[in-house]
């Protein structure tokens, strides 16, 4: 195989391609598994200043999206659900949808998955069963309700594809030539395909190749689908990251209490993100 | 052995599971995946519970796309979940207050219940709160709708709301609820006080029977052992164990 090494990449090479007004596929912070949550490379782009996203969560949002949502850095959010595990919904998220500064695209879970299948397969849309009678569908004027033409009289809900331009994860391993292993979370992987570039950091770049070991290859994104990989040991802290690491919870519970207001979102960026002294006022 | 009302509800929760092959719990609800791991110990036939978040009661492969997969196929059968409002029609408001989408107040959003509550075929309703506040005449905002139209395709549906203060069932052809018992120590009068939507009763309401000590005892020893896997701080708080001491299945 080609030898893929100049995939690996710093941080800030790797954000690079995360373009202002992109549409951009970020995983839910919070998995039994591990937290596919990229959240040290989401501070380098708030440190950046990327604007206008369109950010994805797939299927939900949380630190992440509530992080750039409070940097300023998001138009408009597209998820299942917003929340932050047992602190419940995002203080700046909710504090910007009240201030009128992002636009909400509320979701539902399997959309989401099932507008990825239909992206990962280069087709327009998907049909998927249940959801009719909610008001998701109502709101949604890019969803369809349309005759199943091969049956009578039964209504069925499509939704479009979902093609982000750059899905962004933080993940357990890639080898030397940038296949990463996800293991069972293949939802990452999906989100991955139907994404035209995909930015991985890692706990651990591991001197290998996956794609020769039959065991391990059933749980990798092979790199086909990977524009870039950055070695970000606790990548997703202050999120869990299964057996490696808890969440912190001391953190998660100084970010909520911060987030509640402006100056104390702002306060919580200068000293954990642009890691600037905080000059007490 | 005297029991305590989060213990209770668990028994209760988990008698209305009973039949079911697999039953699927969301996240962040331990007193729900409490009563599905009950009704597995006390099923005669398999039962598989998957709870969403945990690493020993998850059998997916695929991601979590495959719970959604699985669940229009039928291959879950029991679902429990709750809601900010539940109306009379048992539609169910995970959004939040005042008219969307300009919301006073903003919940986490749908989650996957707009699909699940359709295609699931019974889903448990459950939430301790019972006041006027939750249990409204309309729901603001339909996150999962109770009942669709005849020719919706729809194999599943809410089969029972379960309180702190009693136990509804739900007649799914006329889109109503029905007081099936009474938790001991309350009345009719207070289920009427506190709910906002009309329901029907029978002439006599029976009063909830209570978890036997065989069951008290599977709460306390089986179940506990496996949910503190999932929710620690929940099963050091109601029972005095910590992760440490979880079974793992």
């Amino acid at each position: 195989m080609a030898n893929n090494s100049k995939i690996i990449v710093d941080l800030d090479t790797l954000i690079s391609h995360i373009k202002d007004g992109c549409r951009l596929a970020i995983p839910t912070d919070f998995n039994g598994m591990y937290s596919g949550a990229a959240v040290s490379a989401t501070r380098a782009l708030i440190r950046r200043g990327v604007r206008d996203l369109h950010i994805i969560g797939v299927p939900t949002g949380g630190l992440q999206a509530d992080m750039l949502i409070g940097a300023g850095c998001v138009k408009r959010m597209e998820a299942g659900s917003m929340f932050l595990g047992e602190f419940g919904v995002p203080p700046a998220y909710a504090r910007a949808l009240k201030a009128g500064k992002i636009e909400m695209r509320d979701s539902t879970c399997p959309a989401i998955h099932a507008g990825l299948q239909a992206g990962e397969k280069g087709i327009p849309f998907i049909p998927l069963r249940g959801i009719l009678g909610s008001d998701v569908v109502s709101y949604r004027n890019d969803w369809k309700v349309i005759d199943n033409p091969f049956g009578e009289n039964d209504p069925i809900l499509l939704v479009a594809a979902i093609t982000p331009d750059v899905m962004l994860m933080h993940a357990p391993m890639a080898d030397r030539h940038g296949n990463i292993w996800i293991g069972r979370r293949r939802e990452l992987a999906v989100a991955a395909h139907a994404s035209a570039v995909t930015l991985v950091t890692v706990e651990k770049i591991v001197d290998t190749d996956f794609m020769a070991d039959e065991q391990a290859v059933t749980g990798v994104l092979s790199n086909l689908y990977v524009t870039a990989v950055s070695h970000q040991p606790k990548g997703a802290w202050p999120l869990s990251f299964g057996n490696d690491y808890d969440e912190d919870a001391e953190h998660l519970h100084l970010y909520v209490e911060s987030a509640r207001t402006e100056e104390g979102f702002k306060a919580y960026l200068d000293r954990y993100v642009f890691e600037r002294e905080v000059v007490p006022a | 052995m005297s029991i305590n009302p989060q213990e209770f509800l668990i028994g209760v929760l988990a008698r209305k599971l009973m039949g079911a092959r697999h039953v699927a719990v969301g996240s962040a609800s331990p007193l729900t995946g409490a009563a599905a791991l009950l009704a597995s110990e006390l099923s005669d036939t398999p039962m598989r519970v998957t709870i969403l978040g945990s690493k020993s009661h998850v059998f997916f492969t695929e991601g979590s796309r495959e719970l959604f997969d699985a669940s229009a196929q039928g291959r879950i059968d029991a679902f429990m979940m709750g809601g900010g409002q539940i109306d009379g029609q048992a539609n169910v408001n995970l959004m939040g207050i005042g008219p969307y989408p300009k919301l006073s107040v903003r919940w986490a959003g749908n989650y996957g219940t707009p699909y699940l509550y359709s295609l699931i075929k019974r889903t448990v309703l459950f939430r301790e709160e019972h006041t006027r506040r939750v249990f409204v005449s309309k729901v603001d905002y339909v996150s999962a709708a109770g009942v669709n139209e005849p020719n919706v395709f729809r194999p599943g549906g809410p089969s029972a709301l379960i309180t702190s203060l009693c136990t509804f069932g739900f007649d799914r052809k006329r889109g109503r609820f029905m007081l099936e018992s009474i938790h001991p120590g309350h009345t009719l009068e207070e289920v009427k006080d506190n709910t906002g939507f009309d329901f029907d009763a029978p002439e006599h309401v029976p009063v909830t029977a209570i978890p036997d000590n065989r069951v008290l005892g599977i709460i306390r020893d089986a179940v506990a052992s496996q949910i503190a896997e999932t929710y620690p701080q929940f099963a050091e708080r109601l029972f005095g164990i910590g992760r440490r001491a979880a079974r793992t299945a």
